[in-house]
């Protein structure tokens, strides 16, 4: 039964009605619903190679698919999943809907801009699309030279195409939020009461906008050695194979915190509101963000200790390594201190929090283990990595961005999710998530190299837990798509602020007018000051 | 082989002996913080539950002294970790002087290792007991990486350098081999086998293959071959260097820079004579680019090695020379 009253004001979803309304749309929150759509499509195509692999994967000999099938789908896992999903996730899809709706404003600071992105961002998905259509690409999603540049017999110019193409939707994302971060705020919002989502969109905006160039040049050049011989990486050309490692993880360590620091900001709102406290250590949060960022750019040759790169320069890496762990660990502290003495309720956002928290700690801490030398030259291509870089951004963004999808999904739709089978499909997550990488870290030190087709038998047992593990984490990531769906039309309504939070985004109606406020909102209060609830129902 | 649910993989080499202390180091201090911030987090979220729906919440206010302890200790604790781990990856990246050395060629999908004395082996590799191995390696493609497990050895195998790995077994047994970077479609299928013999035992393996000739000895017969004995075996001046007691030793170039002879160097001189021409010389020398194999170079550099040795044996004194040998 539907109780409460259906909104009869207009809002964004009902100003306009049509195809064209959504295609030729300039309102960040349609955008951002543009892109949930495409990059939901890209994780299904991406979820659905994981399970292919996973399957063969459950007995030692490569019996299910062939080698060169294999090869193909870990290439295709990681090119869909960081490239046309990871990346754009929290970003393009909650940060597009919530920063000019948490900063008090209309829309981002350049709208076409925006839509622009997600047109480009589009192409180069239906590029790598379409190379993997024709035949896909096997060089896994590193395209490690000289082996994409001179031997791979796959698609790779083509794929590097696209995912070059989706580089400029995210640096034009990242140039939009920062300019509307710097000028859009509304009156009294000061830097310091925004709220941490804010902070962390902020900082990823600046990465996306220096880094994201760094692969684009790299993927050309790739391109430019692949297409014209001309030699760059390979040593028979008389390039340098090493280089392309240096240029590759310039920006691909930075564009690990792409993905992990939006879902950080997302777990320091949810984390408040459910505690009904101010985070703890604000500036200590914020100014984290703005470390990460910084040090991200300096850590690149931690993933080069056995590439032949010298010992000292190895030795720096490694201690720069470990200084980008500090503002992590400030992080993970300040928000279990939140929760001291706090009111703390159980509500699906907090429990995937919990979960982020719990994985992103054993993420993080076999972070630490990676950056530690001898130990990394043992681990380093080995399933320790992979079960590692999966505690972070499945354990972690992908918790987070579940969190923060349960957590604004009221605001987005209008509508509210079914509470008990959002609880238990968050507990299914994380049950399955352990199981299938947990495993890993054992199977790893034991020295089960990664991108191994077949294998030797006395690995079995730990990849036959993982397998058992990803049916269940598919399991919990199915729950969700079918209520998220079936709460669109059938969910109850949801009112304006139904988590009691301070956000500027939960002063206006759920869903939003087209303008976001009907009044420009004046802010004379920090973010998470929960006294101010009380201020307004009495004023 | 199928059975058996392990922790810790087998403990083969003084290295892996060495890592595995500071892994129980590391698991130390995350099962620490882990449990810490579960044990906190399933605490607070138990005893500060929301009990009814209008609760006050007194704002604890962030305390320096707390954000100064939990960047400090973590820090301090992580600088124990980076030392520890550099002290084992500087033992890594050094093998000792009196190690045996070992070839090792990659190339999509097979590994071939070539012991000095001749014998040549592929996916295989048979090392004594209780001796370092060096392993001076390369590949004849992409980027390989030699991985032993049970040693905590892996390095990555470039084509058109030479990198090195060492280990010093200590259990005799059969270890695994893989291919730790990603190499094409039977990357998987690149994996192999390590025998750790003792000592008599792997004298007799040396012995019972067929009768090879020495890697010096190919190189030698390749040096006569390709005619690079009659110039740089010559002691008349002017058209190249004479290589006798080269290796392992400065050489001034035209540029005015001084490099040394080592593996690397001979296999570039004899690729792309031009890119470093010896002070005093022509760059006159024909490029050997598709002319040699990988093999054929690593023949050729053993034999420099030999040429080397008569001379340091006589200069400095016996002490030191024995120190130098390479075997």
């Amino acid at each position: 039964m539907i109780t409460a009253i259906a909104p009869t004001r207009d809002n964004y979803l009902t100003h306009e009605y049509g195809i064209k309304s959504w295609l030729f749309t300039q309102d960040h929150k349609r955008i951002a619903l543009l892109y949930l759509g495409a990059i939901s499509f890209f994780f299904f195509l991406g979820g659905v190679f994981a399970t292919i692999i996973r399957l063969e994967l459950l007995t030692p000999p490569g019996d299910l698919v062939s080698a060169q099938t294999y090869n193909k789908l870990f290439s295709l896992h990681g090119i869909f999943m960081i490239f046309l999903f990871m990346i754009p996730s929290i970003p393009a899809t909650l940060g597009n809907f919530l920063v000019p709706m948490m900063i008090g404003c209309k829309d981002l600071a350049f709208p076409k801009l925006n839509l622009l992105s997600w047109y480009i961002f589009m192409a180069g998905g239906a590029l790598v699309m379409y190379a993997m259509l024709v035949g896909g690409v096997d060089t896994g999603w590193t395209f490690y030279t000289p082996f994409s540049t001179s031997y791979a017999n796959t698609y790779v110019i083509l794929t590097a195409t696209g995912i070059f193409i989706t580089g400029f939707s995210s640096i034009l994302t990242g140039l939009n939020f920062i300019v509307t971060i710097h000028r859009m705020r509304a009156p009294g919002l000061t830097w310091f009461r925004l709220p941490l989502f804010i902070w962390s969109m902020y900082a990823t905006s600046v990465i996306q906008v220096l880094g994201t160039p760094v692969i684009a040049v790299t993927l050309l050049l790739v391109a430019v050695e692949r297409g014209f011989h001309i030699g760059i990486f390979d040593p028979n050309l008389g390039g340098d194979p090493v280089l392309f490692q240096h240029l590759f993880w310039f920006y691909s360590h930075p564009a690990v915190y792409i993905m992990v620091l939006p879902g950080m900001g997302v777990i320091s709102e949810v984390i408040s509101v459910y505690s009904r406290k101010k985070v703890f250590g604000y500036k200590f949060v914020a100014f984290s963000s703005v470390a990460i960022a910084v040090l991200s750019f300096l850590v690149w040759g931690h993933h080069m200790f056995v590439s032949s790169q010298s010992v000292y320069a190895s030795l720096v890496f490694s201690f720069l390594s470990f200084l980008v762990a500090v503002p992590s660990a400030i992080k993970v502290f300040n928000w279990t201190a939140t929760l001291y003495k706090g009111s703390i309720s159980y509500d699906t956002p907090m429990l995937y929090a919990f979960g982020f928290i719990g994985l992103f700690t054993i993420g993080g801490l076999t972070g630490t283990f990676l950056a530690t030398l001898g130990f990394d030259v043992h681990v380093t291509d080995t399933y320790f990595v992979v079960a590692h870089f999966h505690y972070i951004m499945v354990g972690g963004t992908m918790m987070a961005y579940l969190g923060g999808l349960h957590y604004w999904w009221p605001k987005i739709t209008g509508r509210m999710y079914p509470e008990g089978w959002a609880k238990l499909s968050a507990l299914v997550v994380f049950l399955g998530f352990n199981l299938t990488f947990f495993p890993q870290f054992i199977m790893g030190y034991l020295g089960m190299p990664r991108r191994y087709h077949a294998y030797p038998p006395e690995f079995q047992i730990y990849h036959v837990l993982s397998t058992a593990g990803a049916s269940v984490l598919a399991v919990g990531y199915v729950i969700p798509a079918i209520y998220f769906i079936w709460s669109m039309r059938y969910g109850k309504f949801a009112p304006d602020n139904p988590w009691g939070a301070t956000g500027l985004e939960w002063q206006t109606t759920s869903p939003p007018p087209p303008e976001n406020f009907e009044i420009t909102p004046v802010v004379g209060y920090d973010a998470y000051d929960y006294s101010i609830l009380e201020e307004m129902k009495v004023g | 082989m199928n059975s058996g649910f392990r922790l810790f993989p087998e403990q083969a080499s003084t290295t892996a002996q060495h890592l595995d202390h500071v892994t129980i180091y590391l698991l130390i201090v995350a099962a620490f913080f882990s449990t810490l911030i579960f044990a906190l987090i399933f605490y607070f979220a138990v005893k500060y539950r929301r009990r009814a729906e209008h609760e006050r919440v007194v704002e604890s206010h962030g305390g320096m002294t707390l954000e100064i302890i939990w960047t400090v200790v973590p820090f301090l604790l992580m600088m124990v970790m980076f030392v520890w781990g550099a002290n084992v990856f500087f033992e890594m990246s050094r093998p000792p002087d009196d190690a045996m050395n070992v070839y090792v060629v990659g190339k999509q999908w097979m590994w071939k290792t070539q012991h000095l004395e001749g014998q040549r082996e592929i996916n295989e590799l048979h090392v004594p007991l209780g001796r370092p191995v060096r392993l001076t390696m390369t590949s004849e493609d992409v980027i390989h990486s030699f991985y032993m497990p049970a040693f905590r050895v892996k390095f990555d195998v470039l084509p058109g350098r030479y990198t090195t790995a060492w280990f010093n077994p200590i259990k005799a047994g059969k270890y695994h081999l893989f291919c730790a970077e990603y190499c094409g479609t039977l990357h998987s299928g690149m994996i192999g086998w390590i025998y750790v013999m003792e000592p008599a035992e792997y004298e007799r393996w040396l012995a019972g293959g067929p009768a090879g000739e020495s890697l010096a000895s190919g190189g030698e017969k390749l040096f006569q071959e390709r005619g690079c004995a009659n110039c740089h075996l010559s002691d008349k001046p002017g058209r190249c260097p004479n290589l006798v007691g080269i290796f392992g030793q400065p050489v001034q170039l035209t540029t005015g820079q001084t490099v040394k002879a080592d593996e690397a160097y001979v296999r570039e001189s004899i690729l792309d004579p031009s890119a470093k021409v010896v002070a005093g010389y022509q760059n006159i020398m024909p490029s050997f680019q598709g002319l040699v194999t990988e093999e054929d170079l690593l023949q050729l550099i053993e034999y420099i090695k030999s040429l080397a040795k008569p001379q340091q044996q006589a200069a400095p004194p016996a002490a030191r020379a024995g120190r130098k040998q390479n075997r």
